[in-house]
């Protein structure tokens, strides 16, 4: 009795473990990877496109609306102590630390991860990843690395977008619908915020784009059979990414902040 | 000379290959048939190092595949995947070309376009085609471009993996002889799995039936008809009595 509980609540720990030994050896094989020839540097170039270029409209919706809102939410709770004036500040260390990186993360991971681990799923179900194999490329070289890169790259610059779209949303709202002087709301915001404010938003960037390619790329490949299969696979990247999202975002801000 | 011995691959309790045992002699088209399941493609995979076997030997010209130089050994196959495998995001020709453009002798772009063009001429398909994409052509022609991949390097051995599953009796007639009149042309060794008898009569010189996880029977074509083996005689001629059972 005992034992069969003991090993009913073992095997999933097990499986646990052993799915992320097997997500460390593949990213400590991607890293590999990175440096040593060859490069596909026409793949880097499209996937800078894809992952970068055209997650700019959906990040910076994302900014542009979060920056209006959390204006309205400091303003609102400020003026429980008189501290409406905290507004532009807070607005620009929010976006910058916090906002901008994470839900530009969730965001460009629901649209990559997703459609990362889709088309390399299909490619696995449809032989393409064999082919590639069997005329002499090294998959993983191919299709994630190239991946991983172009959206460890870009997903700083996204943040550093969505960060400066973030905060003109909050200048939007302040200037329009709180009373705010536009030359004065600009002069607190900048007045208060550092540069680490903004570095370490664009490190977190960094380390989330990494992530979600990542996880784009592992579920892709180790995608079963079938559309089921890589629904599956689609559903996992996204849901692995932005757990994993959340989880660097509270340890990169105790390294970085907790002091 | 590619040669298999004892050759075992298990997916869990699915014992798919339990000592596979073949020769297959350089210039010549083996074809292995066998319903579907008996692990056709797994063998085939294994050779290829796509799947490692679980025990058994599998040298090429007396070198075991699994050591040495991968992507020399790689160069030497050509591959003709069932549904084509043609990468959707690459241009016709740049699916053929794929293996010039890359590697140490990687030649000029204009060169291997060139090379890519005759390579569908030769499978019967007009350059205009070289600048679509996969996705624009029908299932036949994508066979063909496949197929002008698999020969795009010239490879010394050509793997086709059920090369007319999906096309209807003319287009499988069609494939079937490019098939024979590249190999024969080429003077490559080929082997085929299939289990369209067409293209077994069409294709091969020597005929192995993998069945049980073993090769049930092997011989020249010629001699198939002849054999008293009745798993041979129930495939070939399609019967649903015998000794492969058949779900109803």
């Amino acid at each position: 009795m005992i034992e069969a509980t003991l090993g009913s609540l073992g095997r999933p720990v097990l499986q646990a473990i052993a799915s992320v030994g097997r997500v460390v050896l593949f990213a400590l094989s991607v890293v590999g990877h990175i440096l040593r020839p060859p490069f596909y540097l026409r793949e880097l170039g499209a996937s800078l496109l894809q992952i970068g270029w055209y997650s700019l409209p959906v990040v910076g919706l994302t900014a542009i609306f979060t920056g209006g809102a959390l204006a309205l939410q400091i303003y609102a709770g400020g003026s429980r102590f008189n501290a409406e004036s905290v507004v532009p500040s807070i607005v620009a260390i929010g976006m910058t630390r916090e906002l901008g990186p994470v839900l530009g993360g969730l965001m460009v991971a629901a649209r990559v991860a997703s459609s990362i681990a889709a088309e390399i799923g299909t490619m696995k179900v449809t032989e393409q990843i064999d082919a590639l194999v069997t005329l002499s490329t090294n998959p993983l070289k191919y299709l994630a690395v190239p991946r991983v890169v172009a959206a460890t790259l870009s997903m700083p610059v996204l943040v550093a977008v969505g960060d400066a779209i973030g905060i003109m949303g909050g200048w939007l709202v302040g200037i329009t619908r709180l009373d705010f002087n536009s030359a004065a709301y600009l002069k607190n915001t900048v007045d208060f915020l550092e540069g680490w404010d903004i570095g370490s938003g664009l490190v977190k960037g960094a380390v989330f784009g990494f992530i979600v390619a990542l996880m784009g790329c592992y579920h892709g490949m180790n995608s079963a059979r079938g559309a089921q299969g890589v629904g599956r696979a689609t559903k996992s990247a996204v849901v692995s990414a932005s757990v994993l999202i959340l989880a660097a975002n509270y340890l990169l801000t105790e390294v970085f902040f907790s002091s | 000379m590619i040669e298999l011995s004892g050759v075992h691959k298990r997916f869990g309790d699915n014992r798919v290959l339990q000592g596979v045992n073949l020769s297959i002699a350089s210039g010549t088209s083996m074809v292995i048939i066998g319903g579907s399941g008996t692990g056709k493609s797994v063998l085939l995979k294994c050779i290829l190092g796509l799947v490692r076997p679980d025990s058994g030997t599998i040298t090429l010209d007396g070198q075991d595949v699994t050591k040495g130089d991968r992507d020399a050994f790689l160069a030497r196959f050509g591959m003709l995947f069932q549904g084509g495998a043609l990468f959707d995001s690459l241009r016709v020709w740049e699916n053929v070309a794929f293996r010039l453009v890359r590697g140490p002798t990687a030649l000029p772009k204009e060169r291997a376009r060139e090379i890519a063009v005759e390579k569908l001429r030769r499978v019967g398909l007009k350059p205009e085609v070289a600048d679509l994409f996969p996705a624009e052509l029908s299932g036949g022609m994508q066979k063909r471009v496949g197929l002008a991949r698999a020969i795009a390097a010239e490879p010394e051995i050509i793997f086709f993996d059920e090369p007319t599953t999906g096309l209807d009796p003319i287009m499988s007639g069609v494939i079937n002889a490019l098939i024979r009149e590249i190999v024969v042309e080429m003077g490559a060794t080929a082997m085929t799995i299939t289990h369209d008898m067409s293209s077994v009569r069409a294709i091969a010189d020597n005929v192995a039936m993998l069945h049980g996880g073993v090769i049930r029977w092997t011989g020249p074509v010629g001699e198939m008809d002849a054999t008293s083996d009745p798993y041979v005689q129930q495939f070939i001629h399609g019967k649903a009595d015998g000794p492969i059972e058949s779900v109803r």
